[in-house]
């Protein structure tokens, strides 16, 4: 699978690329909507030269650590600093959230309490297993390639009667985020790249209504730098002949009709409502909660958590922008500044898919920073 | 978390449950999102379910279609 890194196949694409973009009428803007595709873009210096190519990528809502809003983190604050006998159980980049009350990491917990980070909401179950004593709390943060393993997850949990497991669940619905972005219409996209594992689950049916109601085009791509650039030229020829469409690029692992079993657990589990988004605010039916009849492995409703709307970001911090795609990440003027991976001031410098630290990483030499 | 990188299946203890070689480490993997998974297979695992088995024979037309665009530009 070399050709898909191969650096002569990418100069190759790159001419392909240069050629079309004279057709299509400028600025071209392609949005990538997953923090993984950020990663590639600059890891492999695309950023750069696809905009001597005349394509200037835009990061987007594509990092979920980042557009979960601090009110989650400040009700598990709230959880494992006030109340005895809890185990938070976390992914790692959600624990170093900063928000007004700290954050996780650098939280005191309550007497017998603990943060425990894990990398899988199995391990999170088996923590409720072990401890049978404490009451298990695991913060559910993800988008559609997540949301499948949390609800099978409590689904287990349900199945076992584990009462002293919950789940605080932020889960994140891609397509009704990128009819927000259209329809403010200022981050004036020309074309998106579609996240290649969230169309593992969901499949292309739910992109259509962007091709067709607001002409734009798109491809969901895969991870290696040639995976981007054939993408990219396949949106631009879309572009070009005007006939915006959904492209799959990434057909070794994505099937056009998605993962039937991960959608099947998910609607078993869970329904839509309405949720904020940090940068971009309320959209409607945009997030997922556990089903009523599960409300006893509902953290919300299990521990009365009031998760209300409305806590603000650190002073400064600019995430909501550099999440909505209106500003590049050296657009703050904290960025590298004040605001660098070891103390960071908003979740876009945390976590390892959010557009600050990526850019941070990859670029600060190139921004002159 | 979301690399895009195959892990190839080592061992399926029952339909739901086995472990994988993943860059030369040995992980436990849920196999319980998809339908059928043997050995040898190829899958994407994100935090710690298989959500989809590589599909081999449209991995070879996309290398196919990537030497074909080398190849015209180099004429
Ligand atoms: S650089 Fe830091 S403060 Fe500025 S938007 Fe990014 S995360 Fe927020």
């Amino acid at each position: 699978m070399k050709e898909l890194r191969d650096k002569s196949v990418t100069r190759a694409l790159l001419k392909k690329i240069e050629k079309k973009t004279p057709r299509c009428r400028p600025p071209v803007r392609i949005m990538e909507v997953c923090g993984t595709h950020t990663m590639t873009i600059h890891r492999y210096g695309l950023k750069s030269m696809l905009e001597n190519a005349g394509v200037e990528m835009v990061s987007g809502p594509g990092c979920p650590v980042c557009i979960t809003p601090n009110e989650f983190h400040e009700a598990c604050l709230d959880l494992v600093t006030q109340r005895e006998g809890m185990i938070l159980a976390s992914f790692g980049d959600m624990t170093r959230v900063p928000t007004e009350k700290g954050s996780l990491q650098t939280a005191v917990p309550a007497p017998a309490s603990r943060v425990k980070i894990v990398y899988s909401p199995d391990e999170a179950l088996n923590l409720a297993r072990q401890n049978p004593d404490k009451d298990v709390v695991f913060f559910g943060v993800g988008f559609e390639t997540t949301i499948p393993a949390i609800a099978l997850t409590v689904k287990k949990a349900a199945a076992e009667r584990l009462a002293n497991f919950s789940s605080l669940s932020a889960l994140w619905l891609i397509p009704p985020a990128l009819r927000a972005i259209l329809e403010a219409g200022d981050a004036a996209i020309s074309g998106f790249l579609y996240p290649g594992h969230v169309s593992v689950i969901i499949g292309l049916e739910p992109y259509r209504f962007v091709a067709e109601e607001f002409r734009v085009p798109g491809a969901v791509a895969g991870f290696e730098p040639n995976d981007i650039l054939l993408a990219t030229s396949a949106i631009l020829d879309q572009i070009v002949e005007g006939k915006p469409r959904v492209h799959l690029e990434y057909a070794r692992v994505v099937d056009p009709r998605g993962n039937p079993i991960a959608r099947a657990v998910m609607e078993e589990m869970l329904e839509p409502r309405d949720a904020f988004w940090r940068g971009l605010g309320r959209i409607p039916l945009s997030g997922l909660a556990l089903k009523d009849r599960y409300g006893g492995f509902d953290a919300r409703v299990k521990h009365g958590l009031d998760i209300k709307a409305g806590s603000t970001d650190l002073p400064g911090c600019r995430c909501g922008e550099v999440l909505r795609g209106l500003i590049p990440p050296p657009g703050c003027s904290l960025f590298g500044k004040k605001c660098r991976p070891d103390s960071p001031l908003g979740p876009c410098m945390v976590s390892i898919e959010g557009a600050c630290f990526i850019t941070y990483k990859y670029d600060r030499r190139r921004e002159g920073g | 978390m979301c690399l895009g990188i195959p892990a190839k299946v080592t061992e399926v203890e029952n339909s739901r449950q086995g472990k994988a070689d993943y860059l030369g480490a040995k992980v436990r993997v849920d196999f319980s999102l998809l339908e059928d998974v043997r050995p040898g297979d190829w899958v994407i695992i994100h935090a710690g379910f298989a959500i989809t088995k590589l599909n081999e024979e449209e991995a070879q037309e996309t290398l196919a279609l990537l030497r074909e665009i080398t190849g015209s530009q180099g004429e």
